[in-house]
C-alpha cells in the first residue's frame, strides 16, 4: 500500500519529519518498506513564459527560444519539439536551467546546439518521469505546455516546476500484513497514524446532496446467494460528464500508484484508496432490464473481462449478471462492455461486500490478481459499503460530473455481530509480563476506534481480526511499545537430551568427520530421470516416489527415494570443476511412499561418495566398515552384493565391486566401485565409489555395552599359514573357517598376502594369513598351538585349499 | 721409578691433547694402561723396591693411574658429545616443508551453525524435538489457525503432493505434532528442512532449514519471549548484539512480532545492508495463538506460550560472510573445505 502524505493529511496532522512518520509507524505494527518523495530527483526547473519563438539558423526543425525565468534577464533555449511555434509565445513551459537535473540522472548544462548559445533545456512530460495520464491535456512527444486552470493555481515565471504541478508529494510505502485489510486504506492508515502521534483522527462522514428520484424504477437488485455476498448496495448518477480528473485526484492517485483514466473510473479507484472499499461502476445502458443478480456463474458461462480476455466461469465463481448474462466476475473485474465508455451519460454505482475466499479462489482460478480481489479476499467490513458509495457520491459533485440519486438500493445480508471482548488489565498484564495501568490500555484502545465500558471491549466492525483476549493484548502491546517490554528468563525445571537418533546422527556425523569426509547438504527432491542415470531397473520400487504436483521444475520434481543420486550429482560437479580428489557425506532422508494419502516414510542415511588418485574400493569400504566399528556394532559380515541384495541400487555398481554388510539377515549398507555405464551418464571420467548406510534402522539393533577385557598376561604365539585355493574363494570364507578351528584361543587372523600369477595356476590365488593365539590361562605351549594349527590345515581341506 | 711415573703422566697428558677419535683414545689406554702397557709395566717394577719406598711409589702409582683414567674418561666423553653433536647437525632438515596432515573432513556450514545452535538451546534446557517434512495440510497449516484460503497462505508458495498433503512450508508444525503427544510444560526447538517454490537465486531456495522454537507452561509471558530471545542472540552474536521486537502478524501467535537486531555493519546508523533502517530483519515470534493451543488440546486459560522461528541460511550466510545462498547447496569441495 502506497500511501500519500498529502492525503494522509486530510485526516490526521502528525506533524513529523517523514523519517520519524516511517520509524514510528513502523514500531507500532504498521511496517513502512520506504518511502519516496516525488520530484526529488528533479531539481532547478522552473515555470518559463515563452517571450519569443525564432528561426535557427543552422536548422529546419531547431528554433530559438527567449524565456522569462523570473531573472532580471530572458534566458535563450535551443529546441527542437515541434509543439514549440511562433503562436505559443506567452505560453508557460518547463525549462531546465543551468545545472538542474531531471529523473534517471540526467543533468542540464549551458552548451550550443549547431552553434547557437542554449542555456537549458524546455522539457516534456517524459523528461519530468510523468506519462499523458498524468496531465491529459500535454501531448507526449512535446514541450509539456502548462495549463493554468488545471493547475488551479496562478503560476508565475522562476516558479519551481514541483511546487506549480504538484509534484512534491512524498509516498510511503506499507508492508500491511493480511490480518488488516482495513489499513489497505489511507483512512485505516490515518487512524493508525492519529494513534502513534497521539493526534486526533479528523475524519468526516461523506454527505451529498442528490436529485430526487426513485431508483426502483431504474433498478432492481437481488442476492441470490447470500454465501457470496453479505451487503450489496448501488446507487446511480445521471448526466454524467466524462472528463479528466483534476489535478489534485490525479496527484493523489499517482502518489498510490494508480495511473488516472477518467473523472468517473478515477473516483471509484480514488474511493478504494481512501476507504479501502472496492467501487464498481457500470454504464447502466449494458445492465439488462436494469437488473442485478449476485449470483453463483453457470456451467459453460463466460466473460470477457475489462483487460479483452474471455475467461470461462465455474459454478462456484460469484458473478453480478444482468438479466441474461454476467457483467463483472465479482469482486475482481468488470465486464468489458459493461464499463465507462466515453458516451455514457448514467453509471450506476457498486459498493459490496463479498465472500472473501470465493474471491480468492475465483481470482486465483482465472489468474487476475487486481486491487479490488486482495481487499476482498482478506476479508472486508460489510459496514464500509454504505460511507463508500456516500463519498463517491460526494466526490461526483465535488467535481461536477454527474447528479446522484437521493435514493440507493441497499441489500444487506450481513449477520456478524458486533465482537466482544472482556476488559481485563491484570490477566493482560500478566501474559505480556508487564505493569501498565488499566486507563492506559483503556487510553490506547480508545484512540483505534475500540469502545471500553463496564468491562467489556467493544471491537469496531472494520477491525475484523479481533476475537480474543490475546488480540486485545496486542493491540494493548503495540501502543505501549513492545520494545519496552523488559525481558525475563524462564523459570522451571529444564532437563533437556538428545534422543537415540539424535545422538547416533551425532556420531555419524563426527566419525565421518574424522575420517576425512566432508559434509554435503543437497536437495531433497530430484528429477525422475536421475534413476535412468544410476540404471535403476525400469520395475524398481524406488522409481515409484512421492510426486509433487507444482514443482519448480523436472529436476526438483519428486522427492528422492535413495540418497545415490544426489550424491552422484555433487561427485559429478566436483570432478567437472576440476577438483582432482573429493571424499564427501550426507546425512538426509530418503521419502519412501507408504499407503495411498498417507505420509511417506522419512527414514535417515548416510551417502558417501569419493573419488581421486589412489582412491580404490577398499577405501569405500574401510569407511564403511570404520563407521559401523565406530558406532560399535561387532557382528556385522560382508559379501558380495547379488542383484536380490535388498538394495535396488545396486546396479548402478560394477557388478565385481559391490558389496553389502549385513547384520544377520538384514542388509545395513552397500557400497562399491560405480558401473561404467554410471560414471558415463554422469560425465565423470574416473573411477568413483559410493556408499549408502540405513542409519535409521541401526537404531533398531542392540549394541552391546562396552565392558573393560582384562589385558593379556600371557606372551602371544604367532603361526603362520600358506595356501592356494579357488580364486572363487572370498577370503572372508578362509577367514571364517581359520576362526572356527583355532577357538577359544584365536586372539587375530591377519591377511598379509594374496597373490595371483606366475607359478600359481589359471582360477587359482596364493593367500597368507598370520594367526595369533593367546590363552588367558597361561603361556600356550607348541603343542597347543601345533593342534590348532592341525585343525586349521584340516578346515582349509574341506574347500580344497593346498597348503603350502 | 718416582720419575718414570711422573713421565707417563706427563706423556700421557701430552698424548692425549692430539687424540681426535674414540678409537685412538683406546689405543692410548691400552698403551699406559692395558695389561701390556707401560703403567703396568712400571708396577711390576715395584718388587725390587724397599719397604719403605714401596707403600710411597704404591701411592703415586695409583694417583697416577687414576688421574690417567679420569682424564680418558674425560677425553672419551668429551669425543662422544662432539661426535654427537656432528651428527645432530647432519640430521638437520628443513622444517618449512610442509606437514603430513591427517586427513580430517569438515562439517557443511549449515550443520556447523545447526550444532551450535543445538547445544545453545540443550544449554537452556529445551529438548530437539522432529517432525515430517512431507506434512499434512492439517499441521503445517490449519492446526496453526491457517483454515483452508487463509490470504497468508499466499505467503508461503507451497509443493503439493495432493490436496491433503503438502511439502512443510515452515517448521512450526512440529508444534502441533509435540502439543499433541506431550502435556505442558513444552520446551522443544524442531529444527529442519522446509520447502517453498521460491527460485534458486542468491537469496532464495525452494529448500531452506528453519528451527522453531516453543515454549508452553503455566505463566509463561510476552516479557519471556523477549528474555529468551535476547539471550539466544547474545550467545550467537555475541554480548554486543542488540535486538528489537515490532509489531507483525503471523496466524498462529498472538501477539506477534518480527524481531530486528541491530545492524551488525553500522551498528545502527543506517547503511546499505540494513536499507537505512540500522536494524536488519531476523526472525519472527509470537505468543502461541489460543486457538493453536487449543487445536492441540491445551486449555489457553491455564496455560500459555510462545514460539519463534528462525531461519538458518540466514545466520550462516552472516556468520561466514556467504553472499550467494547457492553456494551453500552446490557442495563444491573448494567451498566445503573453508570451513
Amino acid at each position: 500500500m502506497d500511501l500519500s502524505m498529502k492525503w494522509l493529511a486530510d485526516y490526521v496532522d502528525v506533524d513529523a519529519p517523514v523519517k520519524t512518520f516511517c520509524s514510528k509507524m513502523t514500531m507500532t505494527g504498521s511496517k513502512v518498506e520506504g518511502y519516496e518523495t516525488e520530484g526529488s530527483e528533479i531539481s532547478k526547473v522552473v515555470v518559463a513564459k515563452l517571450l519569443s519563438v525564432k528561426p535557427h539558423e543552422n536548422s529546419d526543425h531547431l528554433v530559438v527560444c527567449q524565456v522569462d525565468v523570473g531573472e532580471e534577464n530572458p534566458v535563450q533555449i535551443v529546441t527542437g519539439a515541434p509543439n514549440i511555434r511562433e503562436e505559443n509565445v506567452g505560453d508557460l513551459v518547463p525549462a531546465a536551467l543551468n545545472g538542474s537535473t531531471l529523473p534517471g540522472g540526467i543533468k542540464i548544462k549551458n552548451g550550443k546546439l549547431r552553434g547557437v548559445e542554449s542555456n537549458g533545456m524546455l522539457c516534456s512530460l517524459g523528461e519530468l518521469g510523468l506519462t499523458v495520464h498524468d496531465f491529459p491535456y500535454a501531448i507526449a512527444d512535446g514541450i509539456f505546455i502548462l495549463n493554468e486552470d488545471d493547475c488551479g493555481k496562478k503560476l508565475y515565471p522562476g516558479m519551481d516546476i514541483k511546487e506549480a504541478i504538484g509534484l512534491n508529494d512524498t509516498s510511503v510505502e506499507f508492508e500491511i500484513t493480511s490480518n488488516r485489510a482495513d489499513c489497505l486504506s489511507v483512512l485505516g492508515l490515518a487512524r493508525e497514524a492519529a494513534a502513534t502521534f497521539d493526534k486526533p483522527f479528523n475524519y468526516k462522514y461523506p454527505e451529498y446532496k442528490g436529485v430526487c428520484e426513485d431508483i426502483n424504477k431504474y433498478l432492481d437488485i437481488e442476492i441470490e446467494n447470500s454465501e457470496l455476498c453479505y451487503r450489496y448496495i448501488g446507487g446511480i448518477v445521471r448526466n454524467v460528464k466524462i472528463g479528466p480528473s483534476p489535478l489534485w485526484m490525479r496527484e493523489r492517485l499517482r502518489a498510490s500508484g494508480v495511473r488516472p483514466i477518467n473523472n468517473l473510473v478515477d473516483i471509484t479507484n480514488y474511493v478504494m484508496l481512501e476507504y479501502g472499499q472496492p467501487m464498481h461502476a457500470f454504464d447502466i445502458r449494458y445492465i439488462k432490464d436494469g437488473k442485478i443478480r449476485i449470483r453463483n456463474a453457470k456451467e459453460g458461462e463466460t466473460i470477457t473481462t475489462l483487460d479483452g480476455v474471455t475467461r470461462e466461469l465455474s459454478p462456484e465463481m460469484p458473478v453480478i449478471a444482468d438479466a441474461e448474462k454476467p457483467v463483472a466476475v465479482a469482486g475482481v473485474m468488470g465486464g468489458e462492455y459493461s464499463g465507462i465508455m466515453d458516451d455514457t451519460t448514467t453509471v450506476v454505482f457498486e459498493s459490496a461486500c463479498f465472500h472473501g475466499a470465493s474471491v480468492r479462489r475465483t481470482a486465483k482460478k482465472l489468474g487476475m490478481r487486481t486491487d479490488a480481489s486482495a481487499r476482498f479476499e482478506k476479508g472486508l467490513d460489510a459496514n464500509g459499503t454504505l460511507p463508500a458509495i456516500l463519498r463517491a457520491f460526494e466526490l461526483c459533485e465535488l467535481l461536477g460530473c454527474g447528479e446522484p440519486f437521493d435514493t440507493l438500493i441497499d441489500k444487506n445480508c450481513n449477520t456478524k455481530p458486533q465482537v466482544t471482548v472482556p476488559f481485563d488489565p491484570e490477566w493482560t498484564n500478566a501474559f505480556l509480563g508487564t505493569d501498565i495501568p488499566a486507563e492506559d490500555m483503556i487510553n490506547y484502545l480508545e484512540r483505534i476506534g475500540f469502545e471500553v465500558k463496564d468491562g467489556t471491549v467493544y471491537s469496531p466492525s472494520f477491525r475484523i481480526d479481533i476475537e480474543s483476549k490475546a488480540d486485545i493484548a496486542e493491540e494493548i502491546a503495540r501502543f505501549y511499545g513492545y520494545d519496552k517490554i523488559e525481558g525475563t528468563i524462564i523459570t522451571g525445571v529444564a532437563n533437556a537430551k538428545l534422543t537415540d537418533k539424535q545422538h547416533l546422527e551425532e556420531k555419524v556425523e563426527r566419525t565421518c568427520v574424522a575420517m576425512g569426509l566432508s559434509q554435503i547438504n543437497t536437495f531433497s527432491f530430484i528429477s525422475p530421470k536421475y534413476y535412468d542415470k544410476i540404471c535403476l531397473p525400469k520395475d524398481s520400487k524406488l522409481r515409484s516416489g512421492v510426486v509433487i504436483t507444482n514443482p519448480l521444475g523436472e529436476d526438483t520434481s519428486v522427492m528422492r527415494t535413495t540418497v545415490i543420486p544426489s550424491m552422484m550429482e555433487v561427485l559429478a560437479r566436483n570432478y567437472s570443476l576440476r577438483n582432482p580428489a573429493v571424499s564427501l557425506f550426507e546425512i538426509g532422508n530418503e521419502y519412501l511412499p507408504t499407503e495411498a494419502g498417507k505420509l511417506p516414510n522419512e527414514p535417515m542415511r548416510l551417502a558417501v561418495g569419493m573419488y581421486g588418485d589412489g582412491v580404490d574400493f577398499y577405501d569405500i569400504k574401510g569407511t564403511v566398515e570404520g563407521l559401523l566399528d565406530s558406532l560399535g556394532l561387532v557382528d556385522y559380515e560382508i559379501e558380495a552384493a547379488k542383484p536380490d541384495c535388498g538394495f535396488d541400487e545396486v546396479s548402478a555398481f560394477h557388478p565385481g565391486r559391490v558389496a553389502v554388510a549385513k547384520i544377520g539377515e538384514m542388509p545395513i549398507a552397500i557400497f562399491g566401485e560405480l558401473h561404467p555405464d554410471v560414471l558415463e551418464n554422469y560425465g565423470i571420467g574416473v573411477k568413483a565409489y559410493c556408499a549408502k548406510v540405513l542409519i535409521a534402522e541401526l537404531l533398531d539393533i542392540d549394541i552391546p555395552e562396552k565392558l573393560y577385557k582384562p589385558l593379556p598376561k600371557y606372551p602371544a604365539t604367532t603361526r603362520d599359514v600358506a595356501l592356494i585355493c579357488d580364486d572363487e574363494i572370498p577370503v572372508a570364507a578362509l577367514e571364517k573357517l581359520i576362526k572356527g578351528a583355532v577357538g577359544s584361543i584365536l586372539e587375530k587372523v591377519t591377511l598379509f598376502d594374496v597373490y595371483k600369477g606366475k607359478q600359481i595356476e589359471d582360477g587359482k590365488k596364493s593367500c597368507a594369513f598370520s594367526i595369533s593365539m593367546r590363552s588367558h590361562d597361561g603361556t600356550l605351549t607348541d603343542d597347543q598351538a601345533d593342534a590348532a594349527m592341525k585343525r586349521v590345515v584340516k578346515a582349509l581341506r574341506t574347500v580344497d585349499a593346498q597348503i603350502r | 721409578m718416582k720419575q718414570q711415573l711422573q713421565n707417563i703422566e706427563l706423556m700421557a697428558k701430552a698424548e692425549l691433547e692430539k687424540i681426535s677419535d674414540l678409537a685412538e683414545l683406546e689405543n692410548l689406554r691400552i698403551k699406559i694402561l692395558g695389561k701390556k702397557g707401560e703403567l703396568t709395566a712400571i708396577l711390576k717394577q715395584m718388587s725390587a723396591l724397599t719397604a719403605e719406598e714401596r707403600p710411597v711409589i704404591g701411592q703415586l702409582a695409583n694417583k697416577v693411574r687414576q688421574d690417567i683414567e679420569a682424564d680418558i674418561a674425560d677425553k672419551a666423553a668429551q669425543l662422544k658429545a662432539a661426535l654427537a653433536q656432528k651428527k645432530l647437525q647432519a640430521e638437520k632438515i628443513d622444517v618449512t616443508l610442509p606437514g603430513k596432515k591427517p586427513s580430517v573432513g569438515k562439517l557443511h556450514p549449515i550443520n556447523a551453525v545447526l550444532n551450535e545452535v543445538k547445544e545453545i538451546f540443550l544449554g537452556m534446557g529445551f529438548d530437539i524435538a522432529e517432525g515430517p517434512e512431507v506434512e499434512y495440510d492439517y499441521y503445517n497449516f490449519e492446526a496453526l489457525n491457517l483454515p483452508p484460503d487463509h490470504p497468508a497462505r499466499d505467503t508461503q508458495d507451497t509443493f503439493y503432493v495432493t490436496d491433503n498433503v503438502l511439502l512443510r512450508t515452515q517448521t512450526s508444525g512440529v508444534q502441533v505434532h509435540v502439543m499433541e503427544n506431550k502435556k505442558p510444560p513444552i520446551r522443544i526447538i524442531a529444527p529442519g528442512r522446509v520447502y517453498r517454490s521460491d527460485a534458486v537465486d542468491a537469496t532464495h531456495s525452494p529448500i531452506f532449514h528453519q528451527i522453531e522454537a516453543l515454549v508452553v507452561d503455566k505463566g509463561i509471558t510476552m516479557a519471556d519471549l523477549v528474555g529468551t530471545l535476547d539471550m539466544l542472540m547474545k550467545r550467537l552474536y555475541g554480548d554486543d548484539c542488540k535486538i528489537r521486537l515490532r509489531p507483525h502478524h503471523f496466524p498462529f501467535t498472538e501477539p506477534s512480532a518480527e524481531v530486528d537486531v541491530l545492524c551488525f555493519n553500522c551498528g545502527g546508523k543506517g547503511c546499505s545492508m540494513c536499507k537505512g533502517e540500522g536494524y536488519v530483519e531476523l526472525l519472527g515470534a509470537g505468543m502461541v495463538h489460543p486457538k493453536v493451543l487449543k487445536n492441540c488440546g491445551i486449555d489457553p486459560e491455564v496455560y500459555s506460550g510462545f514460539a519463534f522461528g528462525l531461519g538458518l541460511e540466514r545466520i550462516v550466510m552472516r556468520k561466514y560472510g556467504i553472499n550467494d545462498m547457492r553456494l551453500l547447496y552446490e557442495n563444491d569441495m573448494r567451498f566445503l573445505e573453508q570451513f
